[in-house]
């Protein structure tokens, strides 16, 4: 447990670490009988062959992978899914973090760097007790802002905040880009819609094979079905287009 | 004479569970026949000279051969001669459309109904499945080379064991979790139980097919990489993409695509729920859209899952109904209501997003379409509403866009299929077939069945002497 019901888990899965892109995804089973959960990556070793991942326990699924020792073998680990997040120089990137997405930013905020841009790193909870991975980020961050919703670290406030802080720093986005749970996904895409820059935000569906093959994942930007496992899971969207289906079927993504 | 009255003996009936008590269970509704049962249906068959239902099979089965063994009591000679043309006669006997294949053309079926092959093929498997030990045929002299076969379900499975008995190495890859594509995720435990495709598979692994679950060609690693690694590939991806209706409200709670729907329960094993653990509710009322045998398999899992009513809404009559005869009177003696000529045109929600009712349009036949079925024309101002849980969209898959979206200089067609050879199964690149759903767009499993025969005919050609016949 990395911070109050968030999970880190380390799993050796050579392939997958070889060919994982910023952005996208895997899927893990715990076993028979287990539901299979899509995991964004928050980090990899290429040369160990070990892939991380950040989640909330939230079910019976969750709960078994929570329960996971050192040494124990999960029989699934799919991967990579999804089309890797578009990377080059866009100039000055805002990235959002918030919930299992502090980890998921991780590889995005550095590839972010490596191509030579402005990284500007948000992190949002509830508490500064939620926080994480604070000094992983700074190291390919221009600046990391805290934002907490009861004010105990950083800026007291939730994504809209950001707007002020950016304000008083003179930044002006190129590119913003929100991971995180759905509220963090939508705050972000309409209290920063005014920049008229893309916003993009991960959709954190639930899945069941994660190929395309069972359209659980499905969703309509400007009117037309997409799956976020194959078209996905990053999109540009503006929410208001976005429609959801079945957030509260089963498991939602931690 | 003797062939008179055979001809005159009508079909041996096969014992099925009762439809008040197998609509509450997910075992197997088809029990199969006994012994006795098998050898006296096999009697009736003539042993044509020119038998017209080996015409009929995609998979060229010797069928007078093998019934004729079944007939004289020797049933390991006729699971032998089963297996020389196809690798999943148990799978066969269930469910391939037998009465458009070989019983429409068996001459006994002109003049009564015909000899039931399918039964009968079943029949054999079930048999040397009780026995204790399987014989394996004989491997040919290994040749060194290496295939990949991608997709294990008909047609990966088809490819895989006509190679390996060749005596090339076939490794096989699967994206999910467990191996048989549409045969574990698509077709429900009461129509084909799941141990029945693990030991098909397991044959195929004593026979030396290399399994690898967990692997997404295309994202694990692309093709055009795997193919530095092998002699030949073989891509049996099938048609994995569901299509939606395009209809207002389709992105409801309670909305589901039958892949999702017939997933949870059948390789999830939702309906083992809450001793396993993917969710499957219980609704009460549903609708599934579509007409063939998809659209039956989803409306006979709900009502196993305790649904008071269940209906099918098709636009067409139930003439043009795509599914088997079988598969529909089994759905109607199981009381799924039929809603013909209905087709649906909005979702209707409630507050909380979770669907609540559905209007519908009423329909009526007008001219044929391309299809060659009369194409249903709306009835103005008939629009009615019913109340409804859960709505199962069963209305057709694309194909699976993975392989063909990472695969470089592939060619595919406007739909999203394979292009390949009619004859070989060979696609655009160098060393790949296809076949399967990801050339045919959704079909059936013994049309993959037959397409991996083709391709790996022609692929133990090249793998042979390197040649690649074209245009037959």
């Amino acid at each position: 447990m990395i911070v109050p019901n968030l999970h880190l888990l380390v799993v050796h899965a050579p392939e997958v670490a070889n060919t994982i892109r910023p952005g996208q995804f895997v899927i893990l089973h715990a076993g028979e009988g287990a539901e299979r959960i899509p995991l964004t990556a928050a980090d990899w070793d290429r040369e160990e062959g070990t892939l991380t991942v950040i989640f909330m326990e939230v079910g019976t699924s969750t709960g078994k992978l929570a329960m996971l020792k050192a040494g124990d073998q999960i029989p699934t680990v799919v991967g990579p899914l999804g089309v890797p997040m578009e990377m080059r120089n866009f100039g000055t990137v805002v990235c959002i973090g918030g919930c299992f997405g502090m980890g998921s930013i991780l590889p995005v905020v550095r590839e972010l760097k490596e191509n030579g841009n402005k990284v500007i790193t948000i992190l949002e909870g509830r508490s500064k007790n939620l926080l994480y991975w604070e000094e992983k980020l700074s190291k390919y961050s221009d600046k990391v802002i805290r934002l907490t919703r009861d004010g105990s670290t950083g800026y007291k406030g939730h994504v809209k905040k950001g707007n002020e802080i950016l304000k008083e720093m003179n930044i002006i986005p190129d590119r913003i880009i929100a991971m995180g749970c759905t509220t963090l996904s939508y705050l972000a895409t309409r209290d920063y819609a005014h920049y008229n820059v893309p916003i993009i935000i991960t959709l954190n569906t639930i899945m069941i094979d994660g190929t395309g093959m069972c359209g659980v994942c499905r969703c309509t930007i400007d009117g037309h079905m997409k799956f976020a496992c194959v078209d996905g899971p990053t999109s540009f969207r503006m929410w208001r287009i976005l429609t959801w289906k079945k957030q509260n079927q089963g498991n939602v993504r931690g | 004479m003797e062939e008179t009255k055979s001809r005159k003996r009508e079909r041996v009936e096969m014992p099925k569970q009762a439809p008040f008590i197998r609509k509450r269970n997910f075992q197997e509704v088809a029990l199969g026949y006994t012994k006795e049962m098998a050898v006296d249906e096999a009697s009736r068959c003539l042993a044509c000279k020119k038998p017209l239902c080996v015409e009929g099979c995609p998979v060229e089965i010797d069928i007078p051969g093998f019934i004729k063994c079944i007939a004289t009591n020797d049933f390991s000679a006729a699971i032998r001669k089963l297996k020389e043309k196809n690798c999943l006669p148990a799978v066969c006997g269930r469910v391939c459309p037998q009465e458009e294949q070989c019983e429409i053309k068996c001459i006994v079926g002109k003049k009564g109904s015909p000899v039931a092959i399918g039964r009968l093929e079943r029949f054999a498997a079930e048999w040397e499945a009780s026995q204790t030990i399987m014989e394996l045929p004989e491997i040919k002299t290994k040749t060194g080379k290496n295939v990949l076969v991608v997709g294990s379900g008909p047609a990966g499975i088809t490819v895989a064991g006509d190679l390996i008995l060749a005596g090339h190495e076939v490794t096989m890859l699967e994206a999910l979790h467990e191996p048989g594509g549409v045969l574990s995720y698509g077709i429900p435990e009461f129509r084909l139980p799941g141990k029945i495709v693990s030991r098909e598979i397991e044959y195929l692994q004593k026979l030396g097919v290399k399994l690898i679950c967990n692997y997404v060609v295309g994202k694990t690693k692309s093709l055009s990489d795997l193919l530095n690694e092998y002699d030949a590939a073989f891509i049996g991806t099938g048609a994995g993409l569901p299509w939606f209706m395009e209809i207002p409200g389709e992105n409801l709670n309670g909305v589901y695509s039958a892949n999702e729907y017939l997933t949870r329960v059948n390789l999830m094993r939702g309906y083992q729920y809450p001793k396993t653990y993917t969710p499957v509710i219980r609704h009460r009322r549903v609708a599934v859209v579509g007409g063939g045998n998809v659209a039956m398999d989803c409306a006979r899992t709900a009502l196993r899952l305790g649904a008071e009513e269940v209906y099918i809404v098709y636009r067409r009559s139930r003439n043009e109904l795509p599914a088997r005869l079988e598969e529909f009177e089994n759905a109607e003696e199981e009381g799924v209501i039929f809603h013909f000529l209905t087709l649906p045109v909005k979702l209707i929600g409630d507050e909380e997003g979770w669907l609540k009712e559905i209007e519908c349009l009423k329909m009526e036949l007008g001219e044929p379409d391309q299809s060659g079925r009369r194409k249903p024309v709306p009835l103005a101002g008939s629009e009615f509403r019913m109340r409804m849980d859960a709505c199962i969209v069963a209305i057709g898959n694309s194909p699976n866009p993975i392989i063909p979206t990472t695969t470089p200089n592939l060619e595919v067609s406007k739909k999203g299929t394979i292009i390949v050879d009619e004859n070989t199964g060979k696609t655009s690149i160098d060393r790949v077939w296809a076949g399967g759903d990801i050339v045919t767009g959704a079909a059936t499993v013994i049309l993959a069945m037959g397409a991996g025969r083709k391709a790996a005919r022609s692929m133990h050609a090249y793998l042979t002497n390197g040649i690649v016949s074209t245009g037959g």
